[in-house]
């Protein structure tokens, strides 16, 4: 049995507090009476107060909510045929070009992605707004979600898939009683990564969205720029705290899954 | 029987043949073409219409238009010592980010990989789960910890560490920070799922030979760890290159990083002819590491 050594500990705790002590600082000062954010005056809701007659901020949050659940949805169905393809379809015709557009757009610059399907956008003449951040988002997400599902679908036995097939079995019908419920927990977490990056852009969506359509990072973007307020740390709570209960429960589920397995 | 065979084989040949095609016509749209035309309008001119570029190809009484390309741009860039300096600037902030983030993810990974088995699953997630909370708020939560009256300055003043504030924010330290900061979980991932696989017995002999534990770690551990250390590296680099929000909120003004230049050049100059120049140049520069890393993908899947 491992036992925790002096250095690791002290790693661990000096690694963790680097990564949670800015949160945690963000979270506790968005309950701040003062209106400056690093002098501490007593506890108070009153941003959030402000937050919730804040118009442009209901707006926004209206706009990248419809753009997160439509993109992270066509994401995850485009996504998962994506990694199938490329786990299970052995040699075909720019399978090489197929797996550099899965990968690529995860590391390229994001002001390269936004500034390419902007000027895309122009040139077939589509009008920028929810519709064009939407497929925007879906491009992203949805290599995301096929490396998700490709890890998933490399560490099944495919002998299963094969016997429903030489059984007579549909290829469609074989996917759908089969394959999905094997992969289902990656195409929920895939899902929930589209989700998560599509309610972070804030690149992208800047060069892809037009007016009318202001996405909640653009937002509070344009806020910080005109200075640090509470008001920021306030909306920054609350996506924080939905994220992390979203991650928590997937989590959750993950585990109950696998023990219902065993 | 045998008709029946090929008849399934053909249709699930056919079904094969369209659901490839789904994904991939969709990025063949929507991500390779969209390079053609950055491609084509950094070779345009800028003028002040809408769109603000002249066109490429010019359509005159002629069957094929006349193709007007023009090195303007590149000319520019290449003339324009800004330019060049905000590319090496770039490589070099990316550089020194990524190695501050290797030492400390390093250090994390490796800890968790040796921790109790049953601390390991809870101590993964607490990695992963600031990678799911917005990259925004997280640049955003250090202004306020870093500026001249932030909370750092804030509690080493009243401890009695120094006497006079310091000045992180607007600096390259801070844009260092925030990288280390935003890209430490990409870091510490593929280490983590490298290490994990180690055989404990290649140690183990090493010691019982009478190897000391850090020659052990330094000539065992490391060598074997070296495709995570690259895939976090790569991961780390290529984004941070191009990073435009970190450079912007916490750097100042000798802070010059070639995404922050690009978005000036679309957004405030409108110049969007001389911002795909430098959006391909930018790709020119990163194609090596992004092939490269995308071979190690590749190898790791079969």
């Amino acid at each position: 049995m491992n036992k925790f050594t002096k250095f690791n500990l002290a790693s661990l705790i000096i690694g963790f507090s680097f990564l949670y002590i800015p949160i945690i600082l963000l979270v506790i000062f968005s309950f701040n009476e003062s209106r400056l954010v690093t002098v501490w005056a007593g506890f108070s809701t009153k941003w959030y107060t402000e937050l919730f007659n804040n118009q442009s901020i209901k707006d926004a949050t209206i706009v990248t909510a419809q753009v997160a659940f439509i993109s992270s949805t066509i994401a995850t169905i485009l996504g998962t045929i994506a990694g199938i393809v490329i786990t299970r379809f052995g040699r075909f015709k720019g399978r090489t070009l197929f797996s550099g557009m899965i990968y690529a757009p995860m590391v390229i610059p994001e002001v390269i992605i936004g500034l390419s399907l902007l000027l895309t956008f122009v040139a077939l003449a589509i009008n920028r707004g929810i519709l064009t951040v939407t497929l925007a988002h879906i491009t992203f997400s949805m290599c995301y979600v096929a490396v998700v599902v490709q890890s998933r679908m490399s560490s099944y036995d495919d002998s299963i898939t094969e016997a429903a097939l030489d059984l007579g079995c549909t290829p469609l019908k074989t996917f759908l009683v089969i394959t999905l419920p094997i992969i289902m927990p990656a195409v929920i977490s895939g899902w929930l990564l589209s989700f998560t990056l599509s309610l972070d852009d804030l690149v992208i969506a800047s060069f892809t969205s037009g007016p009318g359509a202001t996405t909640l990072p653009m937002k509070i973007y344009s806020m910080v720029r005109l200075g640090v307020t509470p008001e920021i740390n306030a909306v920054s709570t609350i996506l924080v705290g939905l994220v992390a209960l979203g991650v928590v429960s997937a989590a959750l589920i993950n585990k109950y899954q696998i023990s219902k397995q065993i | 029987m045998t008709r029946n065979n090929t008849k399934l084989s053909e249709r699930i040949f056919n079904g094969k043949n369209i659901v490839i095609a789904i994904p991939f016509i969709w990025l063949l749209i929507l991500f390779l073409f969209p390079f053609l035309i950055v491609l084509k309008i950094s070779f345009a001119e800028y003028i002040i219409a809408i769109p603000p570029f002249s066109s490429f190809f010019l359509w005159d009484d002629t069957f094929w238009p006349t193709i007007q390309a023009s090195l303007y741009n590149y000319k520019f860039i290449l003339e324009d010592s800004l330019y060049i300096t905000a590319y090496l600037s770039s490589l070099k902030v990316a550089i020194i980010s990524t190695m501050i983030t290797l030492v400390i993810g390093y250090a994390i990974a490796y800890s968790i990989a040796k921790a109790p088995t049953r601390w390991r699953g809870i101590l993964l997630m607490l990695v992963i789960l600031p990678f799911w909370t917005s990259f925004l708020i997280r640049v955003y939560a250090w202004i306020g910890i870093l500026k001249t009256e932030g909370l750092l300055n804030l509690f080493l003043l009243s401890t009695g560490i120094i006497d006079q504030p310091l000045t992180i924010m607007n600096t390259n330290l801070a844009v260092y920070i925030g990288i280390v900061y935003s890209y430490l979980p990409f870091m510490i991932l593929p280490i983590y799922a490298n290490i994990e696989k180690l055989d404990v017995s290649l140690i183990e002999a090493a010691s019982d030979l009478g190897c000391r534990p850090f020659k052990a770690f330094w000539s065992i551990t490391i060598p074997l760890s070296m495709p995570g250390i690259l895939a976090g590296c790569f991961l780390v680099f290529i984004p941070a290159v191009g990073e435009f929000v970190i450079p912007d909120l916490l750097g100042g003004t000798e802070t010059l990083m070639i995404g922050k230049v690009l978005w000036l050049e679309f957004f405030a100059n409108r110049d969007w002819p001389l911002a795909s120049a430098v959006a391909v140049i930018l790709l020119a520069l990163l194609i090596l590491p992004i092939m490269y890393y995308q071979k190690m993908q590749e190898k790791t899947l079969t």
